[in-house]
């Protein structure tokens, strides 16, 4: 008999990510690239199985290949088991006709016979877009505990930020009283992070109820939690307090990659106890010349840097050229530097090309309207031509002339 | 080019004498080479670039980091369903692990046999060469040959049974000395690389079982060259062939060289290695990092020039490594100061130490030392 499964994972990767604009053209959010040499999606995966749970049901929709090819059969993750293992579940059709996954609670519904296969006690519903290192086996043990039908994993937002998230009021034992979505005024700081557990049998029954219901819009926030608070079942709030960031936009994608070189973020990615694994085609080790100047950076493998690098993250098979300067910058792979090239506050996607002497993105302290600045951003392959110049905060979604200033 | 009617045959263990330290608790074919990579790894992603699906790896001692690096073959592509990766562990016949290439080749002569493939190339690992073993094997069947044996030009390899060739027209081998302890000299010698029919390889083996012989160079190689036709292949890219400490220093050295680097790890034909997760390398506030070649996983805080850093080094402020080799895992403490030093895995350095050897001189540190 096979050995039962006690908890699966619904990774809600579908999304578009359309705030990350050229970055997600064509690609799901989840596969944009992040901190070197890893995938939004590595973060919750390897939680997953650095937490044992070793099902995994993957849910995509928007521009699956990228992702599908990336995830291939798990093994980079050690999930292509015999029992369970990672499982691609794209919408397909039924008798009654073919069906998007109209929203996350729709997608989980949309796939009750695969759960219903395994017959799990207990479900964790993860969304494939943010970067944590959490235990969801210490996470269950308290849903266990608490005798919970739904966990919601819980985390302290300075009082600032606390009106962009999903906010909850808790009692003393950990009881969540009340729910706020994303109010001007906030009265609590606790955000939901968007990971859930859920006893399956009681998802299942509301899931049901929700797709029944008219007018519903099948999310989960919206939708399905308040129906179950509603309903007076028991819900708790599991408190996390390590690093967790919603890499939903431009700056916050720069921001959750410059964490890593930011001691005080506690983003630790070299804790051997807690690997985050990834897919990559094997690189050699990087090559530092005797005119290159590193500081402060994360450089990764098959990389070839001659020039000054400083407080930026460089992803795989990346070139710097001589006189190329990349400061507080992100470089996707294979991206390239050319001589005498500048790119600072900026990320470059993957296989772009910085001819050399253009200048890529501003400093803040020198814009002259703060307000207006922010990260630029160079679209994948494309090509900045000689002494061309991007400004702060632009955007580029095709290539740029010689000379030219955008 | 698809080479799938090529059986692959790879020693892991000829000449680990000849870098005793570095292979006091391991086999020839897993000696860690150029920040990530084992010896093995060449021989064996030359096959599968080539197409070749099928691999014999023959074993003789120390072979657990050897089988631990390998695994299922699923880096290589070789965790298949038909065919893949083979471990041989030595075989024998109630006579003791086997002594010689020869022997080593009737321990396995059954799985050889067994083999459904047409041709064999046998491959040694004591040799750094990324080299299109595709070529190599339609320059075989172009020349209508019996074996054909890859060879370099320069310095013999100070190691025992090299061959050292004389040709004729056409790469065309007249003549084959054999020497059985080291020579000096240069010339045209043997990488040992080799293409014969496996048919052909059946019976040589059994030919030198009935003759009583030992030394697969000098006896089936040397004796046969008038009977068969024996071409030489020149290996037109970089190559060096492992024979001692020195050498092993500088073959890793030649990673800084930039055009050496390029045909070593050329990016068409890529070596393949494990995987191990390793988080990209963080250079620090006030780091200096010249002329290295830099693994991932790697720390550096102090100064690092002209060295090569396996995977997850540490090299603590203040400290100052020139010249070295580092491998996996090692500490090097704060103020501490490495010239021309190798270094073995998890190796601690304590601060202040200081350890200098020469270019020509490398001092070589244990595996698990703390100085």
């Amino acid at each position: 008999m096979a050995r039962k499964t006690e908890c699966l994972a619904m990774l809600l990767a579908g999304g578009q990510g359309s705030r990350l604009g050229i970055l997600t053209k064509n690609v799901a959010k989840p596969a944009v690239p992040y901190g070197g040499k890893y995938r939004i999606i590595d973060f919750p995966l390897s939680n997953c199985v650095n937490s044992g749970i070793d099902t995994v049901g993957v849910l995509t929709q928007y521009q699956p290949l990228e992702l599908n090819d990336y995830i291939g059969n798990g093994q980079a993750w050690d999930l292509d088991r015999a029992n369970g293992g990672v499982h691609i579940l794209s919408p397909y059709q039924q008798i009654k006709g073919t069906d998007w996954y109209r929203g996350t609670a729709n997608a989980i519904y949309q796939n009750i016979n695969f759960i219903d296969r395994y017959n799990p006690e207990y479900v964790a519903v993860l969304s494939g877009d943010h970067i944590y290192k959490m235990d969801y086996s210490e996470m269950l043990k308290f849903h266990k505990e608490k005798d919970a039908a739904c966990t919601i994993a819980m985390l302290e937002v300075p009082w600032e930020e606390a009106s962009r998230f999903g906010l909850m009021f808790v009692d003393d034992d950990g009881k969540i009283t009340a729910f706020e979505e994303k109010p001007k005024n906030p009265k609590s700081n606790k955000a939901s992070m968007g990971v859930y557990m859920f006893t399956w049998s009681k998802l299942r029954e509301y899931l049901i109820a929700d797709e029944e219901k008219e007018g519903s819009s099948n999310d989960f926030g919206k939708d399905v939690i308040p129906a179950m608070h509603t309903a007076g079942e028991r819900m708790y709030a599991f408190p996390f307090d390590g690093y967790w960031k919603d890499v939903g936009t431009i700056d916050s994608l720069w921001e959750a990659n410059l964490d890593m070189l930011n001691p005080v973020a506690n983003i630790d990615l070299s804790d051997t106890s807690w690997k985050i694994y990834s897919n990559n085609p094997v690189t050699p080790p990087q090559y530092i010349s005797d005119k290159a100047q590193v500081q402060n950076s994360l450089v990764t493998g098959g990389s070839h840097i001659e020039g000054e690098i400083d407080y930026s993250v460089l992803f795989s098979n990346v070139i710097v050229e001589e006189g190329a300067q990349v400061k507080y910058s992100i470089v996707m792979p294979g991206a390239k530097i050319e001589k005498g090239a500048k790119v600072q506050y900026a990320m470059v996607a993957e296989n772009a090309v910085i001819r050399s002497g253009a200048v890529v993105g501003e400093d803040p302290e020198e814009v002259e309207n703060r307000d207006e600045w922010g990260v630029a951003v160079v679209g994948p392959a494309l090509t900045i031509g000689e002494k061309a110049k991007v400004k702060a905060k632009t955007m580029v979604v095709e290539d740029v002339e010689g000379g030219a200033t955008v | 080019m698809r080479a799938n009617n090529v059986l692959g045959i790879l020693y892991t263990d000829t000449y680990s004498e000849c870098i005793s330290d570095l292979t006091a608790l391991r086999t020839m074919g897993s000696v860690p080479y150029g920040g990530r990579y084992r010896f093995v790894d060449f021989a064996l992603s030359n096959m599968v670039n080539c197409g070749i699906s099928k691999v014999g790896v023959v074993t003789k001692s120390n072979y657990r980091s050897l089988m631990d690096h390998l695994g299922t073959g699923k880096p290589w592509d070789l965790s298949r369903k038909n065919e893949g990766l083979f471990m041989l562990p030595p075989f024998n016949r109630g006579m003791g692990a086997y002594t010689n290439r020869l022997d080593a080749l009737r321990g396995i002569m059954e799985f050889i046999h067994m083999s459904k493939e047409e041709y064999v190339v046998l491959c040694d690992t004591n040799i750094v060469c990324n080299m299109d073993f595709g070529k190599l094997i339609e320059y075989h069947m172009a020349k209508n040959a019996d074996i054909t044996i890859c060879y370099k030009e320069g310095r013999y390899p100070q190691l025992a049974n090299v061959m050292h060739f004389k040709f004729g027209e056409d790469d065309k081998i007249r003549k084959v000395a054999v020497p059985p302890v080291a020579e000096e000299g240069e010339g045209a010698y043997g990488v040992n690389y080799l293409v014969m029919r496996k048919s052909l390889l059946e019976r040589l083996v059994n030919q030198a079982t009935a003759g009583d012989y030992d030394v697969f160079e000098k006896e089936v190689i040397m004796k046969n060259v008038e009977k068969l036709n024996i071409y030489g292949y020149k290996i037109d890219t970089y190559c060096s062939v492992i024979d001692s400490v020195q050498s092993y220093f500088d073959t890793s050295m030649d990673l800084l060289d930039p055009a050496k680097r390029e045909q070593i790890f050329d990016r068409e034909s890529p070596v393949y290695t494990k995987v191990n997760d390793d988080m990209p390398s963080i250079y620090g506030i006030g780091s200096s990092t010249k002329n290295s070649y830099i693994a991932d996983g790697c720390k550096i805080e102090g100064t690092v020039e002209n060295s090569i850093l396996f995977r997850g080094v540490h090299v603590a402020k203040g400290a100052v490594v020139k010249n070295s080799i580092i491998m996996q895992s090692c500490y090097i403490g704060e103020d501490a100061d490495l010239n021309c030093v190798i270094m073995d895995k998890h190796g601690v350095i304590r601060p202040r130490k200081n350890i200098s050897g020469d270019t020509t001189y490398p001092i070589y540190i244990g595996k698990n030392i703390t100085i």
